[in-house]
């Protein structure tokens, strides 16, 4: 889950690193009033969950509260990347000396978060790390044994940094580490983290992502200081009315999970497909046959027969579908039988016949003797481990292929 | 021979009173496993398929009058890592953690553990271990007549970050007439507690094993890892991968994750394409079709003959 900028300094804030006086508003009359109290130049910021937001004009800088409100309200007109800002963030537009980089991340080969640091701060890090090896410091930080100052320090010697900015860096990045790991982010920056010219350190821009699974024990974080609504989950676009709706059928029901996603998929043949790894597999098999799937799709964990009816119902409700391809890598948990009886009844339902409608269906393992005898009854075309998921997947492409031609 | 399991492992099923871990301790036992016991707080001195419930792992232990060597972890995912840890303190060396939606901290707070007391976590987000006729630990394949269908012996290890697919491609390998030495579902999560790379010397060291087949994805730096190792090492084993999900490759797709909690592609090491690269860049086949996983390996085991 990521968070908006206005909600990372807040998370920034909460564990000790200093950070400018900042303002969120939602109307540029507020804007106004922020600037106001602020005094002084200031500058305003989209907040939206994209990146590129300075090159698409979301950010300007006003000298009097009375420019702080035009661009505001301009800023909150912009739609960047196609999100439309939650509203803008006034700051003071701070005399900065110097920009620095401090962040936090996970390394997954070495299952320890990593700090990295920089005295090139406000550009990518990755692009400063290619061009600027010796400008980065990098420390692993243990799970389990408390997070020293010495370890963030050592991550910012490092850099190249020493003298006073050392100490002061160093009391930034320890926190920052120790924020990571106790609120369980997948990604903590703070870039600039700007020295000021009194010599002080503040953050002036955060960006905080934490992991989903985590969410239900960071309730106090997320609704009580944060006021995020449970459900405003933050999908990196706005879900569809399929997915929406598989999403209900799944939810109404304890019994075995589908998933259906129909974001960047337009074509014509509907998969209701499993379990994880069965449906990439076959998403890439039916594409790479030239077949064009309308959704991608996961049964697993044994669904009831109407969790499986409403998926296929979904997919077969979707504009364009003509035919689904019922397929799965060899299941030992789901049922063969009770995901035949909900694709069948779901045809039935719709008024359909499953013997047209279903082009293939390719689920070997438990209980397939059961349900081959179902399919068999409604002249359905199926097959069994012999036949592999790249041949399955041609035959419904074939079969779309052959209607549509 | 094998890895990780034999025919005298001992195991434990922690949570073993859940819907799941019932089935999947009479899976195991059918199968010729040694569950030596179950723990679920607050149910000991009952029974599931024979097998004694204990309230903590200490007791099942005392009870088994020798160490455990392994135990299946099947609880919650908000209580997984006190579990874990529960085994790792009492002596069990290997765990396999079925579990998912855990917490990608707690995850490496239980390898971190794990690797001070000289423990190995398989998983999590798994669906654990088998060797084909001896012994399996876990659900995969399932029932017992079911694995013993899709799981022969035979000399190719089958590493798969995917649970149902680490039986599709062992089926498609018994059905070819080569079989499996050890097939390890290793897991779907962005943080595992073995990698290829690090199961790749157990394989190594087995005699059995004569080449390695693994089931990759988008996500993470899994494979380049196995691409650095097979490099560094020199390695006797011939391997043919498989990688799915290449539609994740396409710009709208970016930053979504399918199939698996790890499966999202994140930077530019991520991708399908990179990771195919990669594994070719260390001389591992890397197939276009599922199907034609057997006979990349029997051309890769023929060559070695033929050499």
């Amino acid at each position: 889950m990521r968070f908006f900028e206005y909600e990372s300094r807040r998370i920034v804030e909460l564990s000790g690193i200093p950070v400018t006086e900042y303002g969120f508003c939602t109307t540029a009359a507020q804007a106004r009033e922020a600037a106001e109290r602020i005094g002084g130049p200031v500058v305003i910021k989209s907040q939206v969950l994209t990146g590129g937001r300075m090159k698409a004009g979301g950010v300007k800088f006003a000298d009097t509260p009375e420019e702080a409100e035009g661009h505001a309200a301009e800023i909150l007109e912009l739609e960047i990347n196609g999100h439309m800002p939650r509203g803008v963030l006034v700051d003071p537009k701070a005399e900065v000396k110097q920009e620095y980089y401090a962040g936090v991340v996970w390394d997954g080969t070495a299952k320890r978060p990593l700090m990295l640091f920089s005295d090139m701060g406000g550009i990518d890090i990755e692009e400063v790390a290619e061009k600027h090896p010796d400008h980065v410091g990098r420390g692993h930080v243990s799970n389990l044994l408390p997070i020293s100052d010495f370890e963030a320090k050592q991550t910012v010697a490092g850099a190249g940094v020493t003298g006073s900015q050392l100490n002061r860096a160093t009391a930034v990045l320890a926190r920052l580490a120790r924020l990571f790991r106790e609120r369980d982010m997948t990604l903590a920056e703070i870039n600039p983290l700007a020295e000021l010219e009194d010599g002080s350190f503040v953050a002036l821009d955060a960006h905080m992502e934490m992991e989903d699974e985590a969410k239900p024990r960071q309730k106090p974080l997320l609704e009580g200081e944060l006021e995020i609504a449970p459900e405003d989950t933050r999908e990196p676009y706005e879900p569809s009315d399929f997915e929406r709706n598989v999403k209900a059928i799944d939810s109404a029901d304890h019994r075995g999970v589908i998933q259906g996603k129909d974001h960047g998929f337009t074509g014509n043949l509907g998969l209701v497909i499993g379990a994880g790894g069965g449906s990439l597999t076959l998403t890439d098999a039916v594409r790479s046959q030239g077949g064009k799937p309308a959704n991608y799709a996961e049964i697993g964990g044994n669904p009831s027969v109407s969790k499986a009816c409403g998926l296929a119902k979904q997919v077969l409700l979707k504009d364009g579908v003509e035919k689904i391809a019922v397929m799965m890598s060899i299941v030992s948990n789901t049922r063969v039988d009770i995901v035949a009886r909900g694709v069948i009844k779901a045809c039935l339902e719709l008024d359909k016949d499953p013997a047209e409608t279903i082009a293939i269906f390719r689920i070997p393992g438990a209980w397939e003797e059961e349900g081959f005898k179902i399919l068999d009854r409604y002249g359905v075309e199926y097959c069994d481990r012999s036949v592999s998921m790249w041949e399955a997947a041609g035959r419904a492409v074939e079969k779309i292929q052959g209607a549509t031609a | 021979m094998s890895i990780l399991l034999s025919k005298d492992t001992t195991f434990i099923v922690q949570g073993i009173t859940g819907r799941e871990a019932v089935n999947l301790t009479r899976e195991c036992l059918d199968y010729g496993s040694k569950v030596v016991g179950g723990v679920t707080p607050g149910r000991k001195g009952r029974e599931v398929h024979g097998v004694p419930v204990f309230d903590t792992v200490e007791q099942a232990v005392e009870h088994h009058g020798a160490p455990v060597d392994g135990s299946v972890v099947t609880v919650p995912p908000a209580f997984t890592k006190d579990a874990v840890l529960e085994a790792i303190e009492n002596g069990i060396k290997l765990i396999v953690v079925v579990t998912e939606r855990i917490p990608r901290g707690d995850v490496a707070q239980m390898v971190e553990l794990a690797g001070m007391r000289g423990a190995r976590i398989i998983g999590p987000n798994c669906l654990g271990v088998i060797v084909p006729g001896v012994c399996k630990m876990g659900g995969i394949g399932g029932p017992a007549k079911d694995a013993a269908k899709a799981y022969a012996p035979g000399p190719v290890g089958v590493m798969s970050r995917s649970g149902g697919m680490t039986t599709e491609i062992s089926s498609s390998l018994t059905a070819a007439g080569l079989g499996v030495s050890t097939a390890v579902s290793i897991g779907g999560d962005a943080i595992i507690g073995s990698a290829y790379a690090e199961l790749m010397p157990l394989f190594e060291a087995d005699e059995q094993t004569e080449a390695i087949v693994i089931y990759t994805e988008p996500g993470g730096r899994m494979e380049a890892q196995l691409a650095e190792w097979v490099k560094e090492n020199h390695s006797r084993l011939p391997i043919v991968a498989f990688m799915a999900g290449k539609f994740m490759d396409e710009e709208e797709m970016k930053g979504m994750s399918f199939g698996h909690a790890g499966t999202i592609v994140e930077g530019a090491e991520d991708t399908a394409a990179q990771k195919i690269a990669r594994l070719q860049s260390a001389g591992i086949t890397v197939v276009e079709r599922i199907d034609e996983i057997p006979d990349a390996v029997k051309q890769k085991l023929g060559a070695i003959v033929g050499g």
